[in-house]
């Protein structure tokens, strides 16, 4: 008899980069949650990054230079690109590649002070900004946008390792005006991998993944501050506290989650373009998934994850001891819709073969300015498809972002939102249907109208399915006891949209609620 | 006198030692760390820091020879004692230098870069300097400890690795440990204090050596606290609030 199968959740996120406006709002609601201490000034667990651009820190993509993630040795092993467990204790005593603060930017406040007890003068008084760092005065140079929305991208775009890798590959220059056409913004949060390179490269073990929701945390009591795993993650998301010297990472708001309800960067999204739900999992496969060319690996992590809907998964998974909630919340992911049933979600990097689980939605946006801009018709199917064909740096550009170079996946994915804008348009002005343009995708109408609703109209409980914490400790979660009913959407039935209604329990109750338990666990 | 250094103060910072490791994985795991510095400065870390912890490390197995291993057995070996102390005294010396070179240059670049400046704690300092005075009275004893006051030949391994051994037999032979030149009676004393030190201090990640990383799978997975388990650490330390006085605080 073959081993049994094991079956995993994993929470997972989907953002729908056509809706983000760049407004920064999930960057600083986390950065007021989570951030704000001393020693990690410079951190954001969530970030903004403007297309084309070198994003934070500086140039990270580049991993000639910065040696995150796994490569494929020449024997079809899985092995840290920066090196061997042997090479890592040797080099713990200074790490090799570390990014300095300098490939941040020096956090500052501003010496508000002064603006009041300046002594009367013919001058303004000035707020001055200071180093949160050295405490001494400092001209700003970086931060963790700093080429927002294109801004100076004559000076920066030189270090976007996208555009430098595009160029080299096209062995010409491309024209800046060009580039300029197409912009758009990439919020990045950890992604939670299912084959984490942070973890691997921690010498002291303590960054672990939770059995229960694969949520990748780094225990503070065990770090050591040997700071590997910065080297480790090739997306830059682990940052050192240099007050307290240890690892801390974006966490997706567990106490949120295991209250069921959604990260902050999600609960305050402006664009609402963030999706929350299960993925289940083989994690027996992860190695071996990890191990597919460069151009398979969206594929083998597409089979990775598993049809909530199939019987034999379902019994796979209530044998490995996942609770039933979590399988209709699976059977519900919007996730799972986006990755696997309608294929329009895309991994961030996945040649970095760590498996990342926060997903993305190329923007057609680009596309569609600069057609409009051109004069034409930009939501008619022939032109956007067209326009789609012709577009080649874009498209190259997404390529490199998120299917490790294979345009044909992201032509695909463009495609179908084109079909879905096209088609939409006709059904919202009462024009027939073209039932052609779903066709030509391969989908049919009534599933356009699915994608459709998932993407542009989908409520809060429809955009965020998440199970609270298991079954057993569900006493401890306030939320159940709480007035509040959580499972149907309070807003669905209102008439004044999401906004109104009741008032919504924030995850400083969540909080309260801890340490309470925490207290009494304590006495007890 | 004699007695209290060498009979008492062994077995004394022994239980410092050990005791105060025991307190700190109990109560501070969170403050168990090498609090590195690199993130302000890489530049002088990447060279100094290597070669003062390797040259460490060099100079520890030296000290394990030196002091566990009795004359008796290299002379039993056909190891004369000359070669043994040109051996010694190169391979040492050289390991001292590196040890040296190293700290002088983290010391100066701790002094010199702002940032890693403003991050040394009073602690750290204490511990600098009794580290630097430990490693360079090691230097010195290397260097001169080998003549009395008096020009006559002293051999270490006659008199301190004696002593060292009869700690363990828990008879400390206080009076081989007299013999000694003030060379290596002072490095020792310090040392003392040193080792003393380290659980109280940044040293402490001396003991979390990660060996066990070479032993244990990529991928860790680990269930949901469900005890809902809390740092043990508990006054003292923790996360701050930003902002620049917090600096000021660390210092204090």
């Amino acid at each position: 008899m073959a081993k049994q199968r094991r079956v995993m959740a994993q929470v997972a996120m989907v953002m729908n980069l056509d809706k983000c406006i760049g407004c920064h709002t999930c960057s600083v609601t986390c950065k007021q949650a989570w951030t704000n201490r001393a020693g990690i000034e410079y951190v954001w667990f969530n970030n903004v990054e403007t297309r084309p651009g070198q994003g934070y820190p500086r140039t990270y993509e580049d991993q000639d230079k910065w040696q995150g993630g796994w490569v494929r040795t020449k024997s079809g092993r899985l092995t840290l690109r920066s090196g061997g467990r042997f090479k890592k204790l040797l080099s713990i005593f200074a790490s090799p590649v570390q990014p300095g603060m300098e490939d941040y930017y020096e956090p500052w406040t501003y010496d508000y002070e002064n603006l009041i007890t300046a002594p009367l003068g013919d001058d303004f008084p000035v707020a001055r900004p200071k180093s949160l760092v050295t405490g001494e005065n400092m001209a700003i140079g970086a931060s963790a946008n700093w080429d927002d929305s294109l801004g100076g991208v004559a000076a920066t775009e030189a270090g976007d390792p996208i555009l430098k890798k595009l160029r080299d590959e096209a062995n010409q220059q491309i024209k800046l005006e060009y580039e300029k056409s197409f912009m758009f913004f990439v919020p990045r949060i950890c992604e939670h991998c299912l084959n984490p390179s942070c973890m691997a490269s921690c010498p002291s073990g303590a960054i672990y993944k939770r059995s229960e929701d694969g949520i990748v945390l780094v225990d503070q009591d065990k770090c050591r501050g040997w700071r590997q795993c910065i080297t480790g993650c090739p997306y830059k998301k682990i940052y050192f506290n240099h007050r307290t010297g240890k690892a801390e990472k974006c966490h997706f708001c567990y106490p949120r989650i295991e209250a069921g309800i959604p990260t902050v960067c999600s609960e305050t999204c402006v664009g609402r373009l963030r999706y929350l739900g299960i993925i289940l999992y083989d994690p027996d496969q992860v190695t071996a998934a990890a191990l597919a060319d460069d151009k398979d690996l969206y594929q083998a992590q597409l089979d990775l994850m598993l049809d909530p809907a199939d019987p034999q998964v379902i019994a796979d998974a209530r044998r490995s001891g996942i609770p039933s909630d979590w399988l209709d919340a699976a059977a519900k992911s919007p996730v799972y819709a986006l990755i696997k049933h309608f294929k329009v979600a895309l991994p961030l990097h996945p040649e970095y073969r760590t498996m990342p689980m926060v997903w993305y939605i190329p923007p057609l946006s680009p596309v569609v300015d600069l057609l409009k801009e051109q004069g034409h018709d930009a939501e008619a199917g022939g032109n956007l498809f067209g326009a789609i064909d012709a577009l080649r740096i874009p498209l190259e550009y997404l390529a490199e972002l998120l299917t490790a170079g294979d345009v044909e996946v992201v032509r695909e994915v463009l495609q179908k939102l084109a079909a879905m804008r096209s088609y939409m348009r006709d059904v919202t002005l009462g024009r027939p249907r073209q039932e052609d343009l779903p066709a030509a995708v391969g989908m049919t109408g009534q599933a356009m109208e699915q994608m459709y609703r998932l993407l542009a109209i989908a409520k809060y409980s429809e955009r965020y399915v998440i199970p609270t914490a298991h079954r057993e400790q569900a006493h401890h979660l306030e939320e159940i006891g709480c007035s509040v009913n959580f499972d149907d959407d309070p807003s669905a039935q209102g008439v004044f949209g999401e906004s109104s209604g009741r008032p919504v329990p924030v995850a400083v109750e969540s909080f309260a609620a801890a340490k309470a338990r925490r207290e009494e666990a304590a006495r007890g | 006198m004699e007695t209290f250094l060498w009979g008492v103060l062994p077995y004394v910072v022994a239980l410092i030692l050990v005791g105060g490791l025991i307190w700190r994985y109990r109560y501070d795991q969170f403050g168990w760390t090498t609090r590195s510095s690199q993130l302000y400065e890489s530049r002088l870390l990447k060279i100094a820091s290597p070669m003062f912890h390797f040259a460490l490390l060099a100079v520890f197995m030296g000290h394990v020879v030196g002091l566990l291993i009795p004359k008796a057995f290299t002379d039993w070996i056909g190891l004369d004692q000359h070669t043994y102390h040109v051996g010694a005294f190169w391979g040492g010396g050289l390991a001292g230098i590196a040890l040296v070179v190293g700290l002088a240059l983290l010391i100066y670049r701790r002094r010199t870069q702002t940032a890693v400046f403003r991050a040394t704690t009073v602690n750290d300092k204490v511990m600098y300097l009794v580290l630097a005075l430990a490693v360079g009275l090691g230097m010195v004893a290397t260097l001169t400890g080998d003549k009395t006051a008096s020009g006559e030949e002293h051999n270490y391994r006659e008199t301190v690795s004696i002593w060292f051994r009869s700690l363990f037999t828990l008879q400390p032979n206080v009076e081989a440990m007299g013999h000694a030149t003030w060379q290596f009676q002072a490095h020792i004393v310090i040392a003392l204090l040193l080792i003393a030190m380290i659980p109280f201090t940044r040293l402490v990640h001396a003991f979390s050596a990660p060996l066990h990383y070479l032993f244990r799978p990529y991928i860790v997975y680990r269930s949901r606290d469900t005890d809902l388990r809390q740092s043990a650490t508990r006054r003292g330390r923790g996360w701050d609030p930003i902002g620049t006085r917090d600096n000021e605080k660390s210092r204090r």
